[in-house]
């Protein structure tokens, strides 16, 4: 693909100089998110052992196993063996049970995503024609009672944070309505109300941003252009507003859906859903450091992925956006 | 002085956005918020700890509104006094957030450079990861309970803060005022501290009482997984916590909790949203009212070989006055091969007048005539879908902007063979074919390579060429070209028209032209409609002499090889009239050498003077442009 577009080399190629410049960015954030999470341990003041183990761990527990994490070393070779270790696939050894850090992610990893995965194309998929919709339906202040119900709902809807989204849904479709279990992740059912509670704030959210986008995009001289050739209303709207609409939807929308990366780990919490959320707050809670460090490193990760493919994605969509950036 | 009428009116401003539906109903949902805060504690708090052994971990009753928790305490009373202590959470960790972001976003404008650099790239880097993973990374570091919670939040914050102050510093130090009192030598502390913090103020204040939302937010859901305020205090997030437990027993005691973190972040919210939207408040639309015909109207010629038929044309806008009618009961007919131009100052109605003719004016605008024929169809009165082929292959327009009328994320060639797909039904290679002909038609260099280029890669003058292209897709009767050279420099422009009169005089197509530039009018064009305030006022041959006294002032506002440099240049004086405050009689009355009574008060007529030739004046023959009056330079001007 990338390699069609670019015009016959009279301005060099926009696309792997824009690739070179989007990776080295992902590389020396990457960087600086494992000094932070490498940081992270040497940051919490005291012991972090003597604080995980309690104060009446004997002392000589606490040496042993501060030495078995190295915590006595220099820094900056703390900080080689630490690098060292995420090359190989060591991410540490979980303090409480003494498990690999990276087996316990392993084990996890799939359920967050499980929940993830199918929200974001919740999000998606109602977000993008709703907000395209109701753009088209209000363009030009028609239909004020149309706007107003879709922006107050919206509005509302994006207020209330997932998790108490979640109870909600909880009390009322499983306690009273006993249609989803009320927690725990057996069978396609369970997965019903966390995707729910996850994806109903964001595509809120999106819906109003791709609204806002679509019309002032409405409004530009292109779509004159597309409505002088005589399209039929649904190619004017899907082939030459929508396209424009999503650069800078996706611009703006890319830091909401990594903000549902967060999210799981409060709806994980409320539908006890065995994943990487509810295992975060429990080991935030038993001061298992390693282990958060570990799990802290893959939603950064996560975070960082997401956004490299927004970029991505903004640059197949909106050629002049790889040029625009030099 | 200065400084408190600055204050007063910011203090108007947000006044004014509380008076709002929105922002009274949020101002009084915070009010509450914040009396209960101060209050409930006083009130109830003796009661929220009280224990009742009869009643344990039950449903809403009489006694217990809401029901009670696993120890026997009334929910309904807890959630009340738990509100000091969630909002005052809130607003502390919101303070340490705005503080820290503050500092660090003022930062880089008091560092030296690499270290400004370096603190900027941070936050950057630390903005785009959510909040809540940011307030998780932090509470690790603080441990877990309230203050490490609120320091928590509150640096979960900061990175956000620290952004929109170097944004909104950024902003203010390119300002005119701050680079004065930069070259008169006021030091960087004090340029911040004097000139740049007042400015950035009331923004911050805003986001500020929006983060007091989020922060409300983000606190509740540390509490909620435990990390937050520690038993036996508790705030919202906490009851919450503690109600999930027993849902199956009393939901009520986990909705509670739930339905006042939102109505209390909602009010911070929207107390924020609302102040900050007042600058964009929209004035309400009037309806529609009819509006009766005018009777300038041509006597029709033969119908035989007519493109296009326009019989007192108005286009109106309702607006704040009711209705704007910015044309006025236009008429002209279009002959095959025949090239038009309509000349007039901006906002004369022209380009809207061709926007009506092609059916291309949207709602709330209405457009209405006695005729409307474009190849013998009527287009108001036929539905879209009969004229979409007709119109798609026999109009063709072409607009002002090159830069801005093609769609920026298509291949050009595509966004030429979307007409023959549509309307010929050609197939994609085909269709993609006949773009590339067309456009090599038009004199683009190497067609086959730039038909798979974007618009970006394109300049100006092919853009423009191209547009003229994607008009030859089909078979046209008729090209509106609407100020088609304005944005082009003069050689370029000069190859459009030359292109124009070919395309002319090859396909017998006739050819408006929408031009504030008489001159080319008047090469290009054999007739010229002459458009003032929405009206045609002389219809003419461009060889001809003129007779309307606007004609003549624009004729003698153009400039040539000829115009002599040392006389002053030539204007017209003062304004045309704001399309809704269009005065009775004449409306070029005002500006008129030769005004009389008669003009002031009876609107002329256009009439035949002679054959093909129309004027609408009170006096035709008797004015002519008094040179005195080509003094006075105005911004009115024929530009």
């Amino acid at each position: 693909m990338a390699v069609e577009v670019a015009p016959a080399g009279w301005r060099g190629s926009p696309w792997l100089s824009f690739a070179v410049r989007r990776f080295g960015r992902f590389a020396v954030s990457l960087w600086v998110l494992i000094t932070t999470a490498f940081l992270m341990i040497q940051l919490i003041p005291g012991d972090p052992v003597r604080a995980a183990l309690g104060l009446t761990a004997p002392v000589e527990l606490v040496n042993a196993r501060r030495a078995a994490l190295g915590l006595d070393d220099p820094l900056w070779l703390q900080y080689v063996h630490y690098l060292g270790g995420l090359i190989t696939g060591d991410f540490g050894t979980s303090m409480n049970s003494g498990q690999p850090v990276a087996e316990v992610i392993g084990d996890r990893l799939p359920a967050t995503l499980q929940l993830a995965l199918p929200a974001f194309a919740v999000v998606i998929a109602v977000a993008i024609p709703l907000g395209l919709l109701f753009a088209v339906l209000t363009r030009g202040g028609r239909r004020r009672g149309g706007e107003l119900a879709f922006t107050s709902t919206t509005v509302l809807l994006a207020a209330v944070p997932e998790f108490l989204l979640a109870v909600a849904l909880v009390a009322f479709f499983a306690v009273q309505l006993g249609w989803f279990p009320v927690a725990g992740s057996e069978g396609a059912g369970s997965l019903v109300l966390p995707v729910i509670a996850l994806a109903l704030g964001p595509a809120s959210v999106l819906a109003r941003i791709v609204r806002v986008e679509t019309l002032s995009v409405l409004g530009n001289d292109f779509i004159r252009t597309a409505r002088a050739k005589r399209l039929p209303a649904r190619l004017v709207y899907l082939r030459h507003a929508l396209p424009n609409a999503l650069t800078a939807t996706l611009t703006m929308g890319g830091l909401m859906l990594t903000g549902m990366v967060a999210g799981t780990v409060l709806v994980e919490n409320v539908f006890a859903w065995p994943g990487l959320g509810s295992t975060i707050a429990q080991s935030i809670l038993q001061k298992d450091y390693p282990l958060v460090q570990g799990i802290v490193l893959v939603y950064g990760i996560g975070v960082l992925l997401v956004n490299l493919t927004v970029d991505v994605l903004l640059a197949v969509l909106d050629p002049r956006s790889t040029i625009r950036e030099n | 002085m200065v400084a408190t009428e600055t204050v007063n009116r910011r203090g108007a401003k947000w006044f004014a956005a509380l008076r709002t539906p929105v922002g009274g109903f949020a101002a009084s949902l915070l009010l509450v918020v914040i009396a209960l805060a101060v209050l409930a504690p006083i009130l109830w708090h003796d009661k929220a700890f009280e224990i009742d052994t009869e009643a344990i971990a039950q449903r809403p009753s009489a006694a217990h509104w809401l029901g009670t928790d696993a120890l026997g305490h009334d929910i309904l009373f807890r959630v009340l006094v738990a509100t000091r202590l969630s909002v005052l959470l809130a607003v502390l960790a919101t303070v340490i957030g705005v503080v820290t972001g503050l500092v660090l976003g003022t930062l880089p404008s008091l560092l030296p450079r690499p270290a400004a650099r370096l603190v900027t790239s941070a936050v950057n880097i630390a903005v785009a990861f959510p909040g809540l993973l940011l307030v998780l990374f932090c509470s690790v570091i603080f441990g877990v309970g309230t203050y490490g919670a609120v320091l928590a939040v509150g640096f979960a914050l900061a990175p956000a803060f620290a952004r929109l102050a170097q944004t909104l510093s950024a902003s203010v130090a390119g300002q005119d005022f701050v680079s004065a009192a930069r070259i008169s030598g006021v030091g960087r502390i004090r340029l911040l501290v004097r000139h740049i913090l007042p400015n950035v103020g009331e923004p911050l204040v805003v986001n500020a009482t929006i983060g007091a939302g989020a922060s409300l937010l983000a606190f509740s859901g540390l509490s909620f997984l435990g990390i937050g305020v520690q038993a036996p205090d508790y705030d919202w997030g906490r009851l919450l916590g503690e109600g999930l437990d027993g849902i199956y027993v009393n939901p009520a005691a986990a909705l509670a909790p739930g339905v006042a973190v939102v109505l209390a972040g909602l009010a911070f919210n929207l107390v924020g949203e609302t102040v900050a939207g007042v600058i964009g408040v929209r004035a309400g639309v009037r309806k529609l009212a009819p509006r009766p015909a005018s009777p300038a109207r041509e006597s029709s010629g033969r119908a035989d070989d007519v493109v296009l038929v326009v019989e007192n044309l108005q286009v109106a806008f309702p607006s704040q006055a009711g209705l704007t009618v910015p044309v006025r009961g236009v008429s002209f007919t279009v002959r095959a091969g025949e090239a038009i131009g309509v000349v007039g100052e901006s906002g004369s109605g022209k380009s809207l007048t061709g926007l009506a003719v092609s059916r291309l004016v949207e709602a709330p605008a209405a457009v209405t005539a006695d005729r409307l024929e474009f190849a013998g169809k009527p287009l108001l009165t036929t539905p879209e879908r009969d004229l979409r082929g007709l119109l798609g292959t026999s109009l063709a327009m072409v607009f002002q902007d090159p830069m801005t009328s093609f769609n920026p994320t298509r291949r050009i060639g595509r966004q030429l063979a979307e007409v023959a797909e549509q309307h010929q039904g050609l197939p994609r290679a085909k269709a993609f074919e006949r773009a590339v002909d067309r456009l090599r038609t038009v004199r683009i260099p190497a067609a086959e390579r730039r038909a798979r280029q974007y618009p970006h890669e394109f300049s100006g003058g092919m853009r423009q060429r191209a547009m003229i292209g994607m008009g030859l897709m089909g078979d046209p009767k008729l090209i509106i070209a609407d100020e088609p050279t304005t944005a082009l420099d003069v050689t370029v422009q000069r190859q459009l028209l030359r292109l124009l009169a070919r395309t002319r005089t090859e396909r017998d197509t006739a050819i408006i032209l929408i031009s504030h530039d008489i001159a080319v009018v008047s090469q290009t064009c054999e007739r010229m409609l002459v458009m003032y305030a929405g009206r045609v006022v002389e219809d003419l041959p461009s060889a001809g002499t003129p007779r309307h006294p606007y004609t003549k002032a624009l004729l003698a506002a153009t400039l040539d090889l000829g115009t002599d440099r040392d006389a002053p240049l030539a204007v017209i004086p003062g304004r045309p009239p704001e399309p809704d405050r269009v005065p009775t009689g004449c409306a070029f009355a005002d500006r008129c050498p030769a005004v009389t009574d008669r003009c002031r008060l009876e609107d002329p007529v256009l009439e035949c003077v002679e054959p093909g030739h129309r004027v609408a004046c009170w006096h035709p023959s008797e004015t002519s442009f008094s040179p005195s009056a080509k003094k006075t330079v105005t911004a009115g001007g024929a530009e």
